[in-house]
């Protein structure tokens, strides 16, 4: 197996599923505006998606969090410059980890569960069912996720922003003695408005890659049980892949 | 009326429809028998536009519906009801919501209303007292008769069935087959049932029509059928593995 050719291939199926991905983004953007809404469903998948995922959010931010203090700590040290822990922790958390650790917890949980479900109506002919009971299964079933994945994933970065920076309190001030106000202080100085929201709109755009991209690998599954598990494994490398690469971009672009 | 002109379907390299042509009058019971794989349940699935074909036409009253948009779509599509060869229950679902599905859709009925009129369609079928379970809840045979209250909730004009008997009982699939004449009878539903059960072919049918090699071979009453000369339809409808239709591996 040449290296090269794999890789070009990787490439090839990556962009041109992007383009038909993109495709369904239309189609879903223009059901999004026609009626009847999907409010009950909506609501139903923004459960699923957002609080479902707070338990696996906690526990990742507070341990990120933590983890983040304590490298940070005893390697500033080094050079005096321990107080700039609390500053790390709050920047890294607003900007960076906050959005993408969310988006791959929510790709591998939500993500996972919405290609696995589609698929398994796709294989079973439930969406073939949806169509002669004279339902677009587009908006029955991917608008509603695809809504409620451009708002839960903010909402969801808000929360572990807030609990990773509790962690770091938690190792700086709890385990290193740290000065309680100082840490505060730290954490709200050197923290700008743009640098929450820039991390919230990457989260929105996660959101929306993530139930794009697991939707869209969950109705256009293949071939039985088999393809729906492909379909499932699918949609969490290639959400996760698309939020590691786009998370540089975005981030490029954002905070110029 | 349901005209099928020249239909031609294939999947990658393979051909299922090679040139189907069918009619099938209003207030008809049209049955359609072939082997496993002939391609029945894909020329079901092209009648309500589920598939496009690659060539050819489905007129529904003279409507091309393989050129319709969307919404055009959807508009013929309100007048059919389908039952599933698997039954496709929703299994998000009750088993009432999945029956009042298009009422509840469509909004032509309360919650009430539909729920109500989903226990009577059920009870049509034979099925009492299982409208908040499940589907998974259900036997194979429940699942399917819980499909066909569904196609037939919102009083569809032209019924298509998928097997509609297989795996069930004897007498209930009789009890079926009793249903499917009485709607027909009673509220003038043109009906498209794909069966293997001969018994059940002969007893509901105006006329049957044998799917064969991509192409309808033979189309007629079921006394036609029954004396028919064409030695591929007299194989089949007397179940015979002798003659020209060759199972691979099985038939010598
Ligand atoms: N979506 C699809 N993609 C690829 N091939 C398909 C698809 N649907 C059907 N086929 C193929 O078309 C052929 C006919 O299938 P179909 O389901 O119509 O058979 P059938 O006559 O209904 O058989 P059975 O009596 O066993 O239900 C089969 O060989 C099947 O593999
Ligand atoms: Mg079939």
């Amino acid at each position: 197996m040449n290296p090269i050719a794999e890789l070009g291939r990787l490439i090839i199926s990556f962009t041109s599923e992007l383009g038909r991905v993109l495709l369904l983004l239309c189609t879903t953007l223009k059901q999004i505006f026609l009626p009847p809404f999907e409010l009950k469903n909506t609501f139903k998948q923004m459960v699923e998606i957002g609080i479902k995922s707070l338990p696996v959010i906690f526990i990742t931010a507070v341990f990120t969090g933590m983890v983040l203090a304590l490298q940070s700590y005893t390697g500033f040290k080094r050079f005096g410059a321990e107080s700039l822990v609390a500053t790390v922790v709050a920047l890294s958390m607003t900007r960076e980890l906050g959005p993408v650790l969310t988006g791959l917890i929510v790709a591998g949980r939500a993500g996972a569960a919405m290609a696995a479900e589609l698929g398994t109506m796709r294989v079973t002919e439930q969406i073939d069912a949806l169509e002669t009971l004279a339902t677009n299964p587009i908006k029955y079933l991917i608008v509603p996720r695809f809504i409620a994945g451009a708002l839960m994933l903010p909402a969801l970065a808000i929360v572990t922003d807030i609990i990773g920076i509790l962690g770091g309190y938690v190792i700086t001030v709890g385990l290193f003695g740290a000065s309680n106000v100082s840490y505060w202080n730290r954490t709200w100085n050197f923290l700008e408005m743009t640098d929450i929201l820039n991390g919230l709109i990457k989260a929105c755009f996660f959101g929306i890659a993530i139930s794009l991209i697991s939707c869209y690998k969950g109705f256009y599954t293949q071939g039985g049980a088999e393809g729906v598990g492909k379909a499932t494994t699918g949609a969490v490398v290639l959400s996760s892949m698309t939020i590691l690469i786009s998370d540089y971009f975005l981030s490029a672009w954002l905070f110029k | 009326m349901i005209v099928v002109e020249e239909l031609y379907k294939s999947f990658g390299p393979k051909e299922v429809l090679k040139g189907v042509n069918l009619e099938i009058k209003k207030g008809e019971s049209m049955v359609i028998i072939g082997g496993s794989g002939s391609g029945k349940s894909v020329l079901l699935k092209h009648i309500i536009g589920l598939l496009r074909p690659d060539r050819g036409r489905v007129l529904i009253d003279n409507v091309d519906i393989t050129g319709l948009n969307e919404r055009q779509l959807y508009a013929v599509r309100r007048r059919f009801g389908m039952l599933f060869q698997g039954a496709a229950l929703f299994d998000s679902l009750t088993v009432w919501e999945n029956v009042a599905f298009a009422l509840l859709r469509q909004k032509v009925a309360s919650p009430d209303e539909a729920r109500r009129i989903a226990s009577e369609k059920l009870k049509m079928v034979g099925l009492k007292g299982v409208e908040d379970l499940m589907p998974s809840e259900l036997s194979g045979g429940m699942k399917k008769r819980v499909g066909l209250a569904r196609a037939i909730a919102h009083n569809p004009e032209i019924i298509l069935y998928d097997e509609p008997t297989t795996g069930l009982d004897p007498i209930m699939a009789d009890a079926i087959n009793e249903l499917i004449i009485q709607l027909q009878q009673k509220l003038n539903v043109t009906s498209v049932t794909i069966t293997h059960d001969m018994t059940s072919a002969y007893k509901i049918a105006d006329r049957i029509a044998m799917l064969y090699d991509g192409k309808i071979i033979q189309v007629g009453t079921p006394e036609e059928i029954k004396n028919t000369d064409n030695p591929v339809v007299k194989q089949f409808v007397t179940g015979s593995s002798m003659g020209p239709i060759k199972i691979e591996g099985v038939t010598a």
